[in-house]
């Protein structure tokens, strides 16, 4: 009896089907069945179990015409803020349901190109606003993690790619795409037990991406190894004419190059990041995952970024405006939701349509960031959070004169309890603290499993890099799973 | 920086926003929780420091001035509430 097909990971899959352990349909089969009969998780807004088998039906052909692909018979998620070719594309909002574009994403079309299929459309915060999925306009995911110690309260899988991050933990698919504005790719990889990675800002293309906040918006993979964000990554990544602010640079073979042995490489740790009153258990996985790169050769260093407690503040300046710039694009005109009340005029349609189609944290963020960029506020708020941010991007460039990587908690805590945190936002946004100075700044920045809270919950441990040199982070990332031996899983109740 | 209800209401109304009263009056201290907090990078010493304006330096590209789109009206109004004789309708702008 061999291993369930669902327990694969990416590499595996790829391997496995070249080398005729498998067809491609019998995967798409197994995986498809895993999404229909974990209704309970609510990760996914739209099942595509078509899509995945079409997608396998073209791997098997192709691998008896020998014309492979690089994800030739890997079936994948895809967060729900990509757009998808005749496939409702939500961002899990009222605003765009019922939406199906009349094209494709970048990233999504590279994926098609490389062979892969699709399950469907995953879950997220709503426009990608949120940490703990429970902004969405279908309902919360949960987390298929359970804590030991908390009864059976459902559990944040993190956020925004909180049906991501549930989905590939309860092998719902190998692997899938997120989107990172600031930790929406990590967090919930720490959340849930996996990995992920946010390359640096330009890397993957930004068209057909529903926009958050532009200058902070990156897709990027998560999936259950190191091994698997490289491969997702190859083929997601890439020079788009499309994106003006898209990396005109090769795609490096992350892949190929990933190699644990950190000799004569320098980690930093900061030592801003060592807050007063830090979860045990967070310090406790941050000192082995030191520990840990020590083993693999690495020297570890301490290293000062001085202005990280400004960057959440600064976050939820840039993040708002931007947002409330991008959002504006929704007025009952053009696609998506129009209300229009009896006797309404043009503005009163405007109002009105985006009252009923935007969840409360989304008109939240529109509100603020309307109000930093109005006139006489906008230099006091939107400008000074700009300098702000020019201050953190020069730490870590002063950091990285001295180290390679620096090493860092994902996230302050292990997945709480849903509903813990909604009555107050600003609860819900300091989540995020050790996540946000590294979007701000644009670098390459993963999260890969590190071991478990006291309560058996996942956390995780984040690698941040100098731009361009996602290979440093996922070498260091691939050093700490080596080391790390996490093997736990959620126990199976959906 | 404080904002009170009727500077919630010029401000969602300036983001086209329609909120009931009995919004605006939550969203009063919300908004002033969060612009409390943002407030500390006021403390910050920016002098001399230019504002972000791009994470990773980029010049912006040009392309050849050529046509590369169009042609795709149907495509276009595929999702709008409504559309009638290949336009997008709104309700009536001028009396």
């Amino acid at each position: 009896m061999r291993t369930e097909l669902t327990d694969l990971t990416v590499a595996e899959i790829r391997d496995g089907f070249r080398a005729g352990d498998f067809s491609a349909r019998e995967v798409a089969e197994a995986f498809n069945a895993n999404v229909a009969a974990a209704k309970a998780l609510n990760a996914f807004i739209v099942e595509t179990p078509e899509h995945a088998l079409a997608a396998a039906d073209q791997a098997d052909k192709d691998k008896a015409a020998g014309t492979l692909k690089p994800l030739s018979g890997v079936p994948i998620g895809m967060k729900d803020l990509f757009c998808t070719n005749g496939v409702q594309t939500t961002a899990a909002s009222h605003m765009l349901e019922g939406f199906k574009p009349t094209y494709e994403s970048t990233v999504s079309q590279k994926l098609w190109d490389a062979g892969a299929g699709m399950l469907g459309k995953l879950n997220l915060d709503q426009f990608a606003m949120g940490s703990s999925n429970e902004t969405s306009y279908f309902g919360n995911v949960i987390s298929p993690w359970r804590s030991k110690n908390g009864g059976n309260a459902p559990l944040a899988p993190g956020g925004s790619s909180g049906g991501s991050s549930a989905a590939i933990a309860a092998r719902l698919c190998p692997a899938a795409t997120g989107t990172d504005t600031g930790g929406s790719i990590r967090q919930p990889a720490a959340f849930t037990g996996i990995s992920g990675i946010k390359p640096t800002y330009g890397r993957c293309s930004r068209w057909g991406i529903i926009a958050f906040a532009s200058s902070l918006d990156q897709a990027g993979p998560m999936a259950r190894t190191v091994q698997d964000c490289a491969i997702m990554l190859e083929n997601m990544a890439g020079f788009d004419a499309r994106d003006s602010t898209s990396l005109d640079l090769a795609v490096p073979q992350w892949e190929a190059g990933l190699s644990a042995d950190l000799k004569g490489k320098k980690v930093g740790i900061p030592r801003e990041y060592r807050v007063d009153g830090l979860d045990a258990d967070v310090a406790r996985v941050w000192d082995d995952g030191i520990a840990w790169l020590k083993d693999a050769g690495a020297e570890i260093v301490e290293v000062s970024l001085p202005h990280s407690k400004y960057a959440l503040p600064a976050y939820y300046i840039i993040a708002p405006a931007e947002a409330s710039s991008n959002l504006a694009r929704y007025d009952g005109v053009r696609y998506g939701l129009r209300d229009l009340p009896d006797g309404a005029n043009l503005q009163d349609m405007y109002a009105a349509t985006r009252a009923a189609g935007f969840g409360p944290e989304v008109k939240r963020r529109i509100i603020i960031g309307t109000y930093v960029l109005s006139a006489g506020f906008y230099d006091a708020y939107y400008t000074q959070a700009q300098k702000v941010r020019t201050l953190i991007a020069r730490d870590f460039a002063t950091a990285f004169e001295s180290c390679d990587v620096i090493l860092a908690p994902t996230a302050p805590s292990a997945a709480f309890a849903l509903g813990d945190k909604t009555a107050d936002p600003l609860a819900m946004y300091l989540n995020d603290v050790f996540a946000v100075p590294a979007s701000l700044a644009g670098l390459p920045a993963m999260s890969v499993p590190g071991g478990l809270s006291k309560d058996g919950l996942p956390l995780g441990l984040q690698i941040i890099g100098p731009a361009f040199d996602e290979q440093s982070v996922l070498n260091a990332g691939l050093a700490i799973e080596q080391r790390a031996g996490f093997t736990a899983r959620a126990e199976k109740w959906w | 920086m404080s904002v009170d209800l009727t500077t919630v209401k010029r401000v969602a109304s300036l983001a086209r926003l329609a909120v009931t009263e009995a919004e605006a009056e939550a969203l009063v201290p919300e908004l002033n929780g969060i612009l409390d907090w943002v407030e500390q990078l006021g403390e910050v010493d920016v002098t001399g420091v230019e504002p972000m304006t791009a994470v990773i330096p980029n010049t912006l590209r040009l392309r050849d001035d050529v046509v590369t789109d169009g042609d795709v009206r149907d495509k276009v109004l595929a999702n709008a509430p409504q559309a009638e004789h290949g336009f997008f309708a709104v309700p009536k702008v001028i009396e």
